[in-house]
């Protein structure tokens, strides 16, 4: 730029010969600079102004606009924004690891009255309970005339109730639709499903919540509606889970037992494919739970997870295997099981007085000898058995995706002397439930790996940490087998697969807390197969059994469950696609196996 | 300067027709939002439709009902449960055992006219 001289030398000169005040001409260009100044600010504030009024504009003329846009327009749904993948949105299906349903909904109405509506109260009151057999005319009638101007009549409809309804006519009845919980298969898996009702209700919906069972525990994904058009997925097979349930209740009326449980796990998942608890009831109409009483003696009482029994023998695997696992014996090492053991003031004796003399550890458990598990258990220790049965789940509930496996945390002996750890050996004075031995005996099973027991079905599954080596967990099984060949359980052989299992009988504990009854006792079955290469655990447990097929009553699991684990066994193993190791037929005169016949074909080419 | 009122005309043209475009799209428009509208609606009761039907299926199948079944209808299916006795191997199905053939150094020539026949895929080297 510029600039331009305040005194020009020319000017000045010209003007002091013309004998002019040269100041004049600095003042008159000085002003002259200070215009341009002066224009040039202003054009700046004006440019400034000018901006800032724009942008003001701009900004109020969307936020007008948009608010003109809003009070103008009428309020609709968005029809042309995407539908969801659910444009009906319901509580999600709950099915079996098939894909088989175990729970949907329906569409059915509700029944509600408005009274002032009503055209002749008198009639309706009749005809209503005419259609309902369940409901009073006299109630009816005083809730019409009692003031009330609404009132619910039926939660749930029938299409032929809702026409006979319709055919009342009285304007003042009214329908309201209503998405209603279905459990097709009826009493099937029913302590798995739990139950559901409605919780709040209105005219035109009435929102479905889960009261107890996997519904409760899963409400908030059942119930999400991103989730919906999925449905949820358990382990449980259907056919698998009608089998057991049709066997253990046959099992159960010929053993005379107040219940039954069973729980049929695989062993490397953690998943459980089959559980029942026996008596059981339909979901479809829940009832209500006791309210006095022993909570065990209801229908809604799981057994299978909600039962905390004393196991009893089922228990002395866990002894032998810590045993093995710390090196303290093999599975040859005689074990003293000479009668009776002393322990301070207390006796340990066999079941009928036996006296198994000096036998190796594998016969200890094949006999199911006390006195011999619990020589093995003081070999342990009561701190390390303590941790070992901690670390195999015996202190902590269950983590079974139903709502009441919370609430069953194991009775553990506080005080833990030299008794307790002989007890524990052989199963009494720890109660468990039924699925804390299976996730038990599926970590033996799977070659000593813990298992979280699941409801849910899935592909990836975690595997926990190593609690016993290969070897042990494979010797373990082993002696299992014994068990079963040579042992307390040969009921339990069934033709085509090896079955391990450990047999349980446990004296129930008397509810005054004196001592424990004679002639009631729990029976229990831990079974593992097929025994060469485990893949399935099933636990089948009786509640006071007694076969009276004998001349006198027996107790004892070897004859009550394990029948009843046989059969299971030999009706759900096919099922899950276990090969039986058949026997080849014995040859005859007209034929002949396919290595004969090569052999003879080999002949004939030479 | 002819140019000028040609391109009056065009572009007022232009303007109707974009008008007409625009009148006929949004109208379109509102027509496919109520095809959408009801398609939903028809989404929706069909896909109830199906629950309905799936829950149906799923009762006439229950386990109870099928052993039920089975049991009326014994005589004329014979239908039991699965046992491990009807699964096998297919190494011990009995095969009916085959004599070898009686090789006695003779061969039938009297079809090739006394040559020795040829070798077919049949016979063994």
């Amino acid at each position: 730029m510029i600039r331009t001289p305040l005194r020009p030398l020319a000017r000045i000169l010209t003007a002091r010969a013309k004998g002019e005040n040269p100041e004049a001409i600095e003042r008159e260009n000085l002003r002259l600079r200070h215009e341009v100044m002066r224009d040039r600010a202003r054009t700046m504030a004006e440019g400034r102004l000018v901006f800032l009024a724009l942008a003001f504009f701009m900004v109020f003329g969307v936020i007008g606009a948009r608010m003109g846009l809003m009070a103008a327009t009428v309020p609709e749904e968005p029809k042309s924004a995407s539908p969801g993948a659910e444009i009906l949105a319901q509580r999600a299906d709950i099915t079996d690891r098939n894909g088989r349903i175990l729970a949907t909904n329906m569409l059915t109405h509700a029944l509600y009255v408005q009274t002032n509506d009503l055209v002749d109260p008198p009639r309706v009151a009749r005809e209503l309970a005419r259609v309902f057999p369940e409901l009073k005319e006299e109630d009816l009638l005083r809730r019409f005339t009692d003031g009330r101007s609404f009132l619910w009549v039926r939660k749930v409809l029938s299409p032929e109730q809702m026409q006979q309804v319709h055919e009342i006519g009285d304007p003042g009845l009214l329908f309201g639709p209503r998405e209603m919980r279905l459990y097709p298969n009826g009493r099937l898996a029913a302590h798995v499903l739990g139950g559901s009702s409605f919780g709040a209700e209105g005219v035109s919906s009435a929102e479905v919540i889960g009261t107890a069972g996997i519904e409760k525990q899963m409400d908030a994904r059942l119930r999400d509606p991103g989730q919906a058009g999925r449905p949820l997925s358990l382990s449980l097979d259907l056919t698998v889970q009608a089998t057991v349930e049709e066997i253990l209740g046959a099992g159960m009326t010929m053993m005379n037992a107040k219940g039954a449980a069973a729980v049929l796990m695989d062993v490397h998942t953690g998943e459980i494919l089959a559980l029942s608890s026996l008596p059981d009831f339909d979901p479809n109409n829940r009832p209500n739970g006791p309210v006095s009483g022993d909570p065990s003696d209801s229908p809604l009482f799981n057994r299978a997870v909600q039962g905390v029994y004393e196991l009893g023998s089922t228990f002395k695997i866990f002894a032998a295997s810590q045993a093995l696992e710390l090196g303290l014996v093999t599975v040859d090492t005689i074990i003293d099981a000479k009668t009776p053991l002393i322990s301070g003031r207390f006796h340990i004796k066999e079941f009928r007085n036996h006296n198994y003399g000096m036998i190796p550890l594998w016969d200890v458990i094949a006999k199911s000898s006390n006195v011999g598990t619990a020589r093995v258990a003081l070999l342990i220790g009561g701190l390390r058995q303590q941790a070992f049965l901690k670390s195999m789940g015996f202190f902590e509930p269950t983590s079974v995706e139903i709502v009441e496996a919370a609430g069953a945390k194991p009775l553990v002996q506080k005080k833990w002397g030299d008794i307790t750890t002989i007890t524990t050996s052989y199963g009494h004075g720890l109660a468990a439930s039924p699925m804390h031995l299976a996730a038990a005996y599926a970590t033996i099973a799977n070659g000593g790996v813990k298992v979280a027991p699941t409801l849910i079905h899935s592909d990836r599954h975690e595997s926990g940490p190593r609690v016993l080596s290969e070897k042990v967990a494979k010797q373990a099984v082993w002696m299992l087998r014994k068990v079963v060949t040579e042992g307390t359980a040969s009921y339990a052989e069934v033709p085509g697969y090896d079955v391990a299992g450990k047999t349980g009988t446990a004296d129930k504990p008397r509810r005054d807390g004196k001592g424990y009854y004679k002639d009631k006792v729990v029976n229990t079955f831990a079974s593992i197969f097929p025994a060469d290469n485990p893949k399935y655990v099933l636990i089948v447990t009786l509640d006071e059994p007694v076969d009276t097929s004998g001349p006198e009553p027996r107790r004892t699991a070897g004859y009550t469950t394990v029948p009843i684990a046989a059969e299971i066994i030999r009706r759900t193993a096919p099922l899950l696609g276990l090969k039986p190791a058949v026997e080849p037929p014995a040859q005859d005169r007209i034929t002949a196996v396919v290595s004969t016949r090569s052999g003879v074909a080999a002949t004939g080419g030479n | 300067m002819l140019m000028r009122p040609f391109l009056y005309v065009l572009s007022f043209l232009a303007v109707i027709a974009a008008g007409f475009w625009a009148y006929r799209e949004n109208y379109a428009t509102q027509e496919a939002l109520k095809e959408v509208g009801r398609l939903n609606t028809e989404i929706a009761t069909l896909r109830e439709g199906l629950a309905l039907q799936r829950a149906e299926w799923a009762y006439l199948n229950r386990p109870d009902r099928l052993r039920e079944l089975v049991v009326l209808n014994f005589d004329k299916l014979g239908l039991l449960p699965l046992a491990p006795e009807q699964l096998g191997d297919a190494k011990v199905v009995a095969y009916p055992r085959v004599a070898p053939p009686v090789l006695d150094g003779t061969v039938d020539t009297s079809e090739t006219g006394g040559r020795p026949p040829a070798p077919t895929d049949g016979d063994f080297p």
